[in-house]
């Protein structure tokens, strides 16, 4: 009985402790390195316009819809899509009567957004969405087929689009690791910030 | 499945088998309450300090029983702790969101997911959880479940290796050092590389972007007392909004997540969990994420051979461990690689794989072999969404849980869960042979493989149990997100994971209806607490048997319990217990999905 009543003071006393060392300093020590090293990353990659006003995370994708942009994945984050504080994949299965539905209509309109042909095969990742609903990136094919789109709707040259998506393309880290991708919110960025006249 | 991929996964093997002879000399330092390590000089204090004030002698060793009800006893005490923090989660400080507190079943559900290292989410992440639930309700139980499943491994090895005595160690002691000097260190480290990755570490409110194009969205129209109006056809009336905001969840991640991987938690800071790219920015943190995952589990096999004098019987298991694993990854990315063939008719490139709920950084490789480390170890995390998987890509996941997280499996529990298939194995190669069957000179009896058995008849009950439960209740059907075999799945899915105090899920299945049913949560917290301690205490009472039987010196007819014949009978009782005990459910899921897959068969 006696060592019972020794093993409930050692469960509480040491429960206490553990949340001081590990939920208390622990925790703090992080955040103190990883402000004062690693500040802006610690914060949320952040992108800023000249006047401060928060434009979203390098980090994160936002949706794009109109033909003057580089579309993204499809998202299920929150009710209407990259939702940041709601993240999300849809959850459905391979055979997904809801899934197959949209992936069709997917392809349809991403076919005729891209003035593709009618059998042409569109990329896997334009027509699905991500597990997070915030993948930022694209394939570098879907974004090539993008390309000739943008650089028509924004009057500029393919060329000049496609250095562009050249810049924004990330991966793979060390030469091996993970696969390329293009960041949406980065070039649309690096778009919009091009002298250009918009149609 | 190109070159660079095959790269990839030798890169991976090789690291995590050079990490393992480091990271288990260590371990016995650790695990050895006089041991001396690099740290003492720092932690030595705080760690007298910790028995000082809870009155512990450290020198006091306890019998299986007294180990047991002290480990009972500290997890009863962290989940009240966690229960009473998410119900109040509304009175405590770090709320700049103002949610709200969880209600009872969600919060049962949560407490002992944590408690258990299960860390099933069946809360939401950034919609739910304060920063304060996180960093101190949260995060508190990815350390000590992940120290008490080492203290467990710990003391059955040392029933394994003493021989006619009584005690297997201090828990408080075990307990102590291994967070201490082992899991605290290598998650500050991990914190802050993960930080240099892009994860957040922040204290602030959530965000609140500009979009670069505000975006029109039809949205169901509303009257003023918040309800949906309904035209004259009963379809909800739709209204034009067009949102300009995107709010980004901020929050303390980076030291969460570390201790999220190194202790096979898996519970993540948010929904997405490491699909998240704030919860893993590149394929780098991806990579060390999943290295991580496996670390401890692997150097606890090192620590099995050096405590056993028999280096080895240590690098025998590990490799039964890497043959089950690879031949899982193969899979998983074979069946990935080629896709589903009903998209593909639609008009989806071939070659491009199965990319719903996968992210473009991680594509199909990195997504592949996550599911099946994060399931082989008994971590949970998903970079992923292993229910948008293929039929024979989520196979994978679900049967790696079913072989009992053995694969490496969650650090401690792996290694004393294999350790029942090891005892298996020698009996059954002692059956073979027609002797009392040995493990390293120790006979092993009638009782011992009761408890052996015992701990594994537990598991397969309660997954088959409450999955055919859930599958002829109008609750269990509820919560599903997919119909036909898919939707069996899902369930399967669960009661597997939190069983197997795994934590991934197929996420499709919801465990919060809208009408506040509460069968799921408590079926699930019920199988979580029988996989973590309806098999944990079998197992110590196979460690105070073992720990009183004298060592016999090696003879002839000894079966070794290293090399290639022992490494292929461990291999062939895991799969057969495994297969044995699930391929019937198992056919009625993803199996029969497979086939209605090819022929395009959707529900």
């Amino acid at each position: 009985m006696k060592s019972f009543l020794l093993d409930v003071r050692g469960a509480v006393v040491s429960t206490l402790v553990f949340v001081v060392v590990l939920c208390g300093f622990y925790p703090v020590v992080v955040w103190a390195v990883a402000q004062g090293v690693f500040r802006d990353k610690a914060n949320g990659s952040l992108i800023k316009d000249a006047d401060g006003t928060l434009r979203g995370s390098s980090l994160l994708g936002q949706n794009f819809t109109g033909e003057a942009w580089f579309q993204p994945r499809p998202s299920a984050a929150g009710a209407n899509g990259y939702d940041a504080a709601s993240s999300s994949g849809s959850n459905l299965g391979p055979t997904s009567q809801k899934l197959a539905d949209a992936v069709k209509d997917r392809i349809a309109s991403y076919r005729e957004t891209n003035g593709l042909k009618a059998d042409e095969p569109v990329p896997a990742d334009a027509v699905t969405a991500s597990g997070s609903g915030l993948d930022p990136h694209i394939s570098p094919r879907n974004a090539a087929l993008q390309t000739a789109r943008v650089a028509r709707a924004r009057n500029l040259s393919e060329d000049q689009v496609r250095s562009l998506v050249q810049s924004c393309t990330e991966g793979p880290d060390l030469g091996v690791l993970g696969d390329a991708g293009v960041n949406v919110l980065r070039l649309n960025r690096a778009l919009e910030q091009l002298p250009s006249t918009m149609k | 499945m190109h070159t660079s991929d095959w790269l990839q996964l030798a890169l991976f093997v090789g690291l995590l088998a050079l990490i393992t002879k480091p990271l288990g000399i260590y371990l016995t330092k650790v695990l050895d309450a006089n041991g001396k390590t690099l740290l003492d000089p720092v932690v030595g204090p705080l760690e007298r300090l910790t028995y000082a004030v809870m009155g512990v002698d450290r020198t006091r060793e306890q019998n299986w029983k007294q180990y047991t009800v002290a480990m009972l006893l500290f997890s009863l005490a962290g989940c009240a702790l966690t229960y009473a923090i998410l119900r109040l989660q509304h009175l405590l400080p770090f709320n700049p969101q103002g949610l709200g507190p969880l209600n009872h079943h969600l919060a049962f559900n949560t407490a002992i997911s944590f408690t258990t290292n299960t860390n099933w989410q069946s809360y939401g992440g950034e919609g739910t959880m304060s920063y304060f639930s996180q960093m101190v309700g949260l995060t508190l139980h990815n350390f000590t479940s992940a120290a008490t499943g080492i203290a467990i491994a710990a003391a059955l090895v040392r029933g394994i290796t003493r021989h006619s005595a009584g005690v297997l160690g201090n828990f408080w002691v075990d307990l102590v050092r291994s967070t201490y000097y082992l899991l605290l260190p290598l998650s500050l480290v991990l914190a802050i590389f993960l930080v240099s990755q892009g994860m957040i570490q922040n204290f602030k409110p959530y965000d609140t972007a500009t979009l670069l194009e505000p975006q029109k969205v039809q949205v169901e129209k509303k009257n003023d007392a918040g309800e949906t109006v309904l035209g004259a056809d009963g379809k909800p009336v739709m209204e034009e909004q067009v949102i300009t905001d995107q709010v980004i969840a901020q929050g303390p991640m980076a030291s969460q997540v570390a201790i999220k991987m190194l202790g096979t938690n898996g519970g993540g800071f948010v929904n997405a969990n490491a699909a998240h790219p704030y919860e893993n920015p590149t394929p780098l943190s991806n990579f060390l994420q999943m290295l991580s995952i496996f670390a401890i589990g692997s150097g606890l096999t090192y620590y099995l051979g050096r405590m056993t004098k028999n280096q080895a019987h240590g690098w025998s298991v590990w490799g039964a461990m890497m043959v089950l694993f690879l031949a899982g990854v193969i899979t998983c990315w074979w069946a990935e690689s080629r896709g589903n063939p009903i998209h593909q008719g639609l008009g989806v490139v071939l070659g491009d794989g199965n990319m719903e709920g996968k992210e473009v950084r991680f594509g199909i490789f990195n997504s592949s072999l996550f599911a099946t480390v994060t399931t082989a170890a008994s971590c949970g995390a998903v970079n992923a969404m292993h229910d948008s998987f293929t039929a024979i890509g989520g196979l994978v996941p679900l049967f790696m849980m079913e072989l009992g997280e053995v694969v490496i499996g969650g650090v401690g529990a792996g290694l004393y869960g294999m350790l029942v298939f090891v005892v298996l194995a020698v009996f059954i190669a002692g059956l073979m042979v027609g002797r009392t069957p040995e493990y390293l000179g120790k006979k092993i009896q009638a009782y011992d493989v009761k408890m052996a058995m015992l701990s594994l008849l537990v598991l397969c009950l309660s997954i088959l149990g409450f999955t055919a439960w859930a599958s002829v209740s109008d609750w269990g059907l509820a919560g599903l997100n997919n119909s036909g075999p898919h939707g069996f799945s899902e369930m399967l899915y669960a009661y597997s994971s939190t069983t197997a105090n795994n934590g991934s899920a197929f996420g499709g299945l919801t465990a919060n209806p809208a009408n506040g049913d509460p069968h799921y949560n408590v079926t699930l917290g019920f199988a979580m607490l029988i996989g973590r301690f309806l098999m944990i205490i079998p197992i110590m009472a196979l460690a105070g048997s073992l720990v009183q039987k004298k060592i016999a010196p090696p003879s002839v007819g000894t079966f070794p319990v290293a090399g290639v014949t022992f490494t292929i009978l461990l291999i062939g009782t895991v799969l057969l217990v495994g297969a044995l005990n699930f391929l019937p459910a198992l056919a009625l899921g993803p199996i029969v999905e497979h086939f209605l897959m090819l022929k395009g068969q959707l529900f």
